[in-house]
């Protein structure tokens, strides 16, 4: 029984966000700091698989999170508003709250492939050169956007609001409140499972040793594959999310930065520790609200207390253990892949 | 047929030739050394049977299955696993986890089984770890299970490298000098260990050396490789006696 207190413990704490939100309890900044903090957790978590699990350095993640942002909104304004450029609604908008999650899906997916783009290279190329890939699909990702004129171009998008506001009309529920949540559990669950199990372990493998991987009967085109997919996927369903919180989307908010932030929050987590990504996921996430009233200032703060974390603690909160190693007692709780 | 052979195997670096007109057959059984001066090319034999480089030219066969031109992943499928002369393990994965990840030839399970947690899945995954224990249990490694290689010493490193390998189950084990680094008694324990899994599980080996006492010792055939050609093959007795052997490799005093 013990092993499932931590899926309850989790259903419980959801129920009850979702309830203080429901009935006014939660006023609507605390709601989205919390759901900010959700979509830094799938950010901070899916990379950390590739920089801490698999030791590659990606530093494009905003640009997969982009696509996901894109596909899903203009997919739900497309399918459930009438808006100017793209039409009257083509379904009724009733039918936006059983839809969203295969619009977050379609955004997912359209990441994953997108992840191709960077994973095709890293059969030949790996390290710095393939860095300066990742950074620069980033500047790919975001160009494009910015000049596609059906989607707004650097003006952005909007229209997600609608879209929200249809689902609250069927059921007055904090409807976006739970997707996040699904949405980040989902995502450490995909994760975790993934990285426990020995087809997964096949990216430390890389890691610590890519040739020896290679000779010791690991496929390592194909785990790059699906690490790199797997990866931009879930940034994508980040992306998705993000939109639909705001309701407005420009492709400012996927510059070099967000992906500055997301490498922020997995070396300040510690590199290969998923724990350690959630902890500092909420970490960041509060600082940067706490740190609100400086403005500007802000900017030379956080990145100051970066030198400060590389300089006396480089391998991050965590390191590369889990919580559920710093308390052993924790394990009981649930179960690892450490058997 | 022969469980492994190669056929006029030719490599060159650039222009420099490195293997020149290799042969050899295993029957199968075989514990097979392989000698000659550094820079000889027997580790490049070893890396262009596992696919690490691809032959200029010649056949390399296991099985009756040509090998050149494939993944080194799909040649280890195959049945040939390996060690390294320098000690190749995962540094961050504990002793367990090396063995298990050596399985992935065997994973029988792909990524849906493991997102739903299919009962395959949990099967395979089962299976893996009791492979690993097994494994751990008979090479008496199994107090180091949950240590990572880099905090062991290295005579052990050597031992869980080779258990890495066996995980594979492989029809053909490669050994890239066993015994380097090791002290003279870890030498002797290496020696009997290399005999008992050979026997224990049917397995043909083929070991490069540079410590004359294992290769005498252990290996019922011993082929010689001087600048990428063989100079002499035979059985350890042939080959002290043999003028060439000692003139390019062995030395007056080894007898």
């Amino acid at each position: 029984m013990k092993q499932y207190t931590l899926a309850v413990a989790t259903l419980v704490f959801l129920v009850l966000t979702t309830g203080a939100t429901a009935f006014g309890l939660l006023d609507a900044y605390y709601q989205l700091v919390l759901m900010f903090i959700g979509v830094n957790i799938i950010l901070s978590a899916s990379l950390n698989l590739i920089n801490g699990y698999m030791g590659e350095f990606s530093c494009g993640h905003a640009g997969f999170m982009a696509v996901g942002a894109y596909v899903s909104s203009v997919l739900s304004v497309w399918l459930f508003t009438r808006d100017g450029k793209l039409g009257a609604a083509l379904l009724s908008p009733e039918l936006a709250v059983y839809l969203f999650p295969a619009i977050l899906l379609a955004g997912t997916v359209a990441a994953a492939l997108a992840g191709l783009l960077v994973a095709i290279p890293s059969f030949r190329t790996r390290g710095d050169y393939l860095a300066i890939i990742t950074l620069a699909v980033n500047y790919i990702v975001k160009s494009i956007i910015e000049n596609t004129e059906a989607v707004g171009g650097a003006r952005g998008f909007m229209g997600m609001k609608k879209v929200v506001d249809a689902m609250t009309e069927v059921a007055d529920l904090p409807w976006m409140m739970i997707w996040v949540m699904i949405g980040t559990v989902f995502t450490l669950l995909v994760i975790r499972r993934f990285v426990s199990s020995t087809y997964g372990k096949g990216i430390v493998a890389i890691r610590d040793d890519e040739i020896a991987a290679e000779l010791m009967s690991v496929n390592t085109r194909r785990l790059k594959m699906v690490a790199f997919m797997l990866s931009s996927g879930l940034a994508g369903l980040a992306g998705g999310l993000f939109a639909h919180i705001l309701g407005y989307i420009n492709p400012g908010s996927f510059t070099i930065m967000k992906s500055t932030e997301c490498l922020v929050m997995v070396y300040l987590g510690g590199m290969g520790s998923l724990s350690g990504s959630v902890l500092s996921a909420v970490g960041f996430t509060l600082l940067l609200e706490l740190l609100r009233p400086l403005e500007l200032i802000k900017w030379v703060v956080v990145p100051f207390m970066l030198i400060l974390l590389m300089l006396f603690r480089p391998e991050g909160l965590m390191g590369s253990r889990e919580l559920s190693d710093l308390f052993p007692r924790l394990r009981a709780y649930h179960r690892t892949g450490r058997e | 047929m022969s469980l492994f052979q190669i056929q006029g195997l030719t490599h060159y670096f650039g222009g420099l030739r490195a293997v020149h007109n290799f042969n050899v057959t295993l029957e199968g059984g075989e514990l097979m050394g392989l000698i000659g001066p550094n820079g000889a090319g027997k580790t490049t034999v070893f890396n262009l049977v596992c696919g690490v480089y691809r032959p200029t030219q010649g056949d390399i066969r296991l099985n009756g299955t040509s090998l050149p031109g494939r993944y080194p992943h799909q040649v280890s499928s195959l049945g040939i696993a390996r060690t390294f002369q320098n000690i190749r393990l995962w540094a961050e994965m504990t002793v367990l986890e090396n063995l298990n990840v050596a399985q992935h030839c065997h994973l029988g399970y792909g990524l849906a089984d493991l997102f739903i947690k299919t009962k395959t899945f949990r099967q395979r995954e089962g299976e893996i770890y009791r492979v690993s224990r097994e494994m751990l249990e008979v090479l008496e490694l199994k107090d180091v299970a949950h240590e990572v290689p880099k905090n062991l010493p290295y005579g052990i490193q050597r031992r869980v490298e080779i258990g890495r390998a066996l995980t594979m189950k492989p029809k053909l084990l490669l050994l890239d000098e066993p015994a380097a680094g090791l002290n003279s008694a870890e030498v002797v324990g290496l020696m009997r260990l290399i005999q008992w899994i050979q026997e224990e599980f049917h397995l043909t080996v083929w070991l490069i050396e540079h410590q004359m006492k294992v290769v005498m010792n252990i290996c019922t055939w011993i082929q010689v490789l001087d600048f990428g050609a063989t100079i002499a093959e035979g059985t350890p007795d042939d080959i002290r006696q043999n003028k060439r052997v000692i003139d390019a490799y062995l030395g007056e005093e080894v007898h």
